[in-house]
């Protein structure tokens, strides 16, 4: 098992590499010059030169990736252009606000789509079959942007019952686990599960469907055994599969929720992206992009160890 | 010497009966004729919408602000500088639409030759390949799409562009394993054998077998791409005020959900409309080009 975790963390090194060759290059394909933002209209050429020797842009490519690395390896991801603070503690707040309102969408969406994908494959081509189904098929194709701001109209303008903004009363950022906060986070929670509860439910589905005509359910049935213990063993043989799809899910929640996060103003790494995106603060940028996407390579990882463990005939392919 | 080279016939029969194989599972498919049809309709009425006698999308009016629907001479009402929504939908489908299909087929020709070529060559041009693509996927595509668009600026061709980057990974993907699949049949290496050049392979004997799975692959993407397309504008880094498109109307009818909030859905009920047909009829082309994936 250990040597199997060494193998995939050794394979994981170079696509963290490209990932942050990839999050250097952003910043280099921006237009217009990085300094235009900080230096006043009238500087001189000297000044700007001078500015450029400062923050190393008069060096060649390889050598500024090389510092950006060797900066990052200190947890040091550079100074935000709009701000001036720290780009590391302004992704951190920020990326915790993010990690909680995916977990709190995983929490919702991945039990009911476990259940309806289930009770679609046990009563395949039934009517349970087709409403599951239909779901599933709504539930990937609609916009979540979309549905956030639908679920406002119905719930805060119509109805009133639940905010439709922020992550606490009087857009307090500190969280805590009481009415008051959490009521904030229902609407954008529920929003963001929608399109993994359809994912999960197509998986499920069709993973119970092919394992319930096996040759092996009808031997177990055979040699007596009741229908619950079958069950189990079913579920037991499609959990590797299942839970890779839900925790690469869990990784797409995290960057899903960019457009989530500026529908109900929540304040997490989406919220902050866009920010960044329009003061052109290309530090923030690059850093929070690449923490979304160091997180998703860590979490592949994890999906790909816990299969392995669950599954045995998976380590020996 | 009258004898039919035999050679010819079974080929040409069993192309044509393939294909009218499909048409003829589509045209049972009424799910499926109904998306298609919808999304001819939304293609049709975005081109030809000069000649449909809608008001003019780009005219607003100060006094007619956020009519509701059913207003007499607007009947889906205006939006929040007045302008005829009506009009707007059916002019916001050119951009939408547009924006949001033609990075899949971009990806479909670049991430498919570069898929054939992996797939075929094998060797470091493969490793080179598949292992750049790989780092592509540790984004999650909203991620990814965001970031580029994000980096380079507002603007329908930065869209396109950064949609493209986004799609054409997991096109590769798919092609490299299906043509390292026929890659490794005996009639590949027959033909090999025979003298035939790589290109000339890939031509005659690897493209017509790899190529339905990748394109109703590719058919799985439209959605998506639809969605994040949307998206792109709904957040501000895409298509670029006062153009009418679904995303960015969603976005600026935000501000209206107290005023007239049923009014201010309707840009997004179209881009869910579209990416619904665009799933539906994927699906029923899948099954009915019997592509198993």
């Amino acid at each position: 098992m250990f040597s199997y975790f060494l193998r995939r963390v050794i394979l994981m090194l170079p696509v963290a590499f490209g990932v942050s060759v990839i999050c250097f290059l952003l910043v280099q394909i921006a237009p217009g010059d990085p300094l235009t933002a900080i230096m006043p209209v009238d500087a001189t050429a000297d000044e700007q030169a001078a500015m450029r020797a400062i923050y190393g842009l008069d060096k060649p490519l390889p050598i500024q990736y090389a510092i950006w690395i060797g900066n990052l390896a200190h947890g040091d991801m550079g100074k935000s252009i709009a701000t001036g603070r720290p780009v590391a503690g302004e992704v951190f707040g920020a990326v915790n606000n993010s990690l909680l309102l995916a977990f709190s969408a995983a929490v919702i969406a991945f039990p009911i789509g476990i259940f309806l994908g289930f009770l679609a494959g046990y009563f395949r081509d039934t009517w349970i079959d087709r409403v599951v189904t239909a779901i599933s098929i709504a539930g990937v194709s609609v916009p979540n942007y979309w549905l956030g701001i639908v679920l406002v109209i119905i719930f805060s303008v119509n109805l009133g019952w639940l905010p439709s903004m922020g992550a606490g009363p009087g857009g307090s950022q500190d969280w805590s686990w009481d009415w008051l906060h959490m009521r904030h986070l229902v609407l954008p929670a529920v929003t963001l599960a929608v399109v993994p509860i359809g994912i999960v439910a197509r998986t499920v589905r069709a993973l119970a469907g092919d394992l319930l005509t096996q040759d092996f359910v009808l031997a177990l049935y055979a040699k007596g055994m009741s229908r619950g213990d079958v069950l189990r063993h079913v579920a037991r043989n499609a959990a590797a599969t299942a839970l890779s799809v839900m925790g690469l899910q869990l990784g797409y929640l995290l960057g899903g929720s960019i457009l989530i996060e500026t529908v109900f103003n929540w304040p997490g790494s989406g919220f902050l992206l866009s920010n960044a995106i329009f003061q052109r603060d290309l530090p923030l940028l690059q850093g929070t992009i690449l923490v979304l996407a160091l997180f998703f390579v860590a979490m592949n990882l994890i999906v790909d160890v816990a299969q392995a463990a669950i599954d045995p005939r998976i380590k020996r392919s | 010497m009258t004898a039919i080279d035999p050679l010819d016939m079974p080929v040409t029969e069993a192309g044509k009966g393939y294909w009218s194989g499909v048409g003829a599972r589509l045209i049972r498919d009424p799910l499926t004729l109904i998306c298609m049809s919808v999304i001819a309709l939304l293609i049709l009425s975005a081109i030809f919408a000069p000649w449909l006698g809608l008001g003019d999308p780009y005219k607003g009016s100060m006094i007619a602000r956020l009519k509701p629907i059913g207003t007499p001479g607007h009947i889906l009402g205006t939006d929040e500088q007045g302008r005829d929504m009506l009009a707007r939908l059916i002019y916001g489908g050119r951009l939408t639409l547009f924006i949001g299909l033609t990075p899949v087929v971009l990806a479909f020709f670049i991430g498919g030759t570069l898929g054939i070529v992996a797939g075929y060559a094998g060797g470091w041009v493969n490793t080179l390949i598949m292992r750049t693509v790989d780092v592509f996927f540790a984004f999650p595509s909203v991620l990814l799409a965001i970031a580029i668009s994000g980096a380079l600026g507002a603007g329908i061709v930065n869209s396109l562009v950064s949609l493209t980057i986004v799609f054409i990974p997991p096109l590769t993907r798919v092609a490299e394993a299906v043509t390292s699949g026929v890659r490794a049949l005996d009639y590949i290496d027959a033909a090999r054998a025979s003298g035939a050049s790589a290109l000339t392979v890939i031509r005659v004997h690897v493209i017509g077998n790899v190529l339905s799975p990748i394109f109703v692959y590719a058919t799985s993407l439209t959605s998506v791409c639809m969605i994040l397309a949307a998206g792109l504008s709904f957040l501000g880094i895409g298509v670029r005020p006062p153009e009418p498109e679904w995303g960015l109307m969603l976005n600026t009818l935000r501000s209206a959900i107290y005023v007239n909030p049923w009014l201010s859905a309707l840009p997004g009920l179209m881009i869910f409309i579209t990416s619904l047909c665009l799933n539906l009829l994927s699906d029923g082309v899948r099954s009915a080009m019997n592509v198993r994936d």
